[in-house]
């Protein structure tokens, strides 16, 4: 088998005298979307964020598509930042920029495609995300459904082999939180890349979800196929999922 | 108090490396001419309404103070001399910087604080973009570049507030005025009153991106930073103006 395209071991973190993340240790494969269940503070944003290394374990490894991350400095980190991509919790469009400079900020950097390649990529991208004639708008005037499909699009215009989502359907009402479900769903069958999915939504984890990690105060209790999941004999899962009615 | 300490020591290694950073990133290709014009619009040209006010005001007002004081003594003519040694050496450096560090300081802690903590700047890393290369750089380039043509702009403006109380309140001829002003002023007065802007800007702009880029907690959090950069530019301009003084002073 081949090696995992993110792997944490043994994660260590704390914030001040507040301790995170406990000894997390977890290997997500090529092209399945994983999805880090569990409840709020329970550390599954903090984890996610070391996959792009936004934040450096005090203790443990992060290692994305062969490469160790945790020690590497900002400079270091570009590389494998251009192979991940990351959708946030709030969408954190730059709102002094429209939406088509949002979505085509990374191949404005990033390559030396003309204006025009550019636009017809960033066109595709929000064509992959059911978005048109949105290019010209600011972020402001978007409702917050669109903002993350803006935010998706931005976050695969440079075609990255591996997305992450930061509560992906928080905030948003039922049906919105449905199309972003099924369309994390359709990119991940369209475009074949690793997802993890960090959620509290159980109905979100179950719908988008190949493999489930359930994580309960910084430590991962259970990791496995969600029809696993189901049938999990651990206490602290069985009543987070009975919570939503998945057990 | 062990902690206090402690972490106003973390503050100013942060500072450090920040400004580091800045001077190492601000000659690396590519250079963002775009960003830089924008930022020079911004912090500069529309800084001239309150830096020319500030110091047309403290002209006049000096004016009239130094022809009051030195009149019991028979010193009146020396009012252009006196204006323009505080104005060019002091008060014109000074006073821009702080009023630059009010308005611009504020605003660029304000506009990074709320970047920061709704995510756009982790966004920005994400996208594999340096925020030190993309939103310090040009900040504080073009405070340095603007700061000291500033300065210079507002050093007329007091001069000539000087001259408007001197026309209308001394009783001194407008040639007798300036020539009493270019008598007393000499090229290291220029050299020294010009130069401590550059000094100031950094501080300014490196004081003002750091707040921006550390601060958390929402609104609230934004608002701190907001003010802990207008109270430590200030401090920063008023302390280092006395050591920068003293440094020229000996060339």
């Amino acid at each position: 088998m081949a090696d995992p395209f993110l792997r944490f071991v043994d994660i260590h973190k704390r914030f001040g005298p507040k301790v995170v993340l406990q000894g997390v240790d977890l290997a997500v494969e090529s092209g399945e979307t994983c999805v880090v269940l569990g409840g709020s503070g329970s550390g599954k944003s903090v984890l996610l964020r070391h996959a792009v290394g936004l934040h450096k374990p005090d203790q443990g490894e992060v290692w994305v598509d062969g490469t160790e991350i945790s020690g590497l400095d900002e400079e270091e980190l570009i590389e494998p930042r251009k192979k991940v991509g990351m959708l946030f919790q709030s969408g954190a469009l730059f709102d002094s920029m429209t939406v088509g400079e949002n979505v085509g900020y990374a191949l404005d950097e990033h390559t030396d495609w003309d204006e025009d390649k550019i636009r017809a990529r960033v066109e595709e991208v929000l064509g992959l995300v059911e978005l048109e004639d949105v290019l010209d708008l600011m972020p402001a005037d978007l409702s917050g459904g669109m903002k993350k499909r803006v935010a998706l699009a931005r976050a695969i215009a440079l075609a990255p082999r591996g997305i992450l989502y930061d509560e992906p359907t928080t905030g948003l009402d039922p049906i919105t939180a449905t199309t972003i479900n099924a369309l994390i769903r359709s990119l991940q069958k369209k475009l074949g890349v690793t997802s993890i999915v960090v959620t509290h939504d159980i109905h979100s984890a179950f719908t988008v979800g190949d493999r489930i990690a359930f994580l309960y105060e910084g430590r991962i209790l259970f990791h496995g196929t969600t029809e696993e999941a189901r049938k999990a004999p651990v206490p602290l899962l069985r009543n987070f999922l009975e919570g939503g009615g998945y057990a | 108090m062990r902690d206090i300490f402690r972490s106003w020591l973390a503050e100013l290694g942060g500072l450090a490396l920040l400004g580091a950073d800045t001077l190492r990133q601000a000659f690396r290709r590519p250079f963002e001419r775009g960003l830089w014009i924008d930022q020079l619009e911004h912090l500069g040209v529309q800084s001239l309404t309150i830096t020319n006010v500030t110091l047309l005001f403290t002209g006049m007002v000096l004016a009239v103070q130094t022809a009051y004081s030195l009149s019991s003594y028979g010193g009146e003519s020396f009012v252009g001399n006196l204006l323009a040694l505080a104005i060019v050496r002091e008060l014109g450096p000074v006073l821009t910087a702080l009023m630059v560090a009010g308005r611009v300081g504020a605003g660029i802690t304000a506009e990074l604080g709320s970047m920061t903590v709704t995510e756009q700047v982790d966004a920005l890393r994400v996208l594999a973009a340096s925020p030190v290369k993309k939103l310090v750089v040009p900040r504080v380039g073009a405070l340095v570049i603007a700061l000291p043509l500033l300065t210079i702009l507002a050093d007329v403006m007091g001069l000539f507030g000087g001259l408007l109380m001197a026309l209308t309140d001394i009783g001194q001829s407008r040639a007798y005025f300036i020539s009493h002003i270019l008598l007393a002023l000499r090229i290291e007065d220029l050299v020294s009153g010009i130069g401590k802007t550059f000094f100031f800007a950094f501080f300014i702009g490196i004081i003002a991106c750091y707040n921006g880029l550390t601060a958390t907690g929402g609104a609230d959090g934004v608002g701190r930073a907001t003010t802990n950069t207008v109270v430590a530019a200030s401090i920063a301009i008023i302390v280092s103006d006395f050591f920068l003084t003293k440094i020229f002073l000996m060339f």
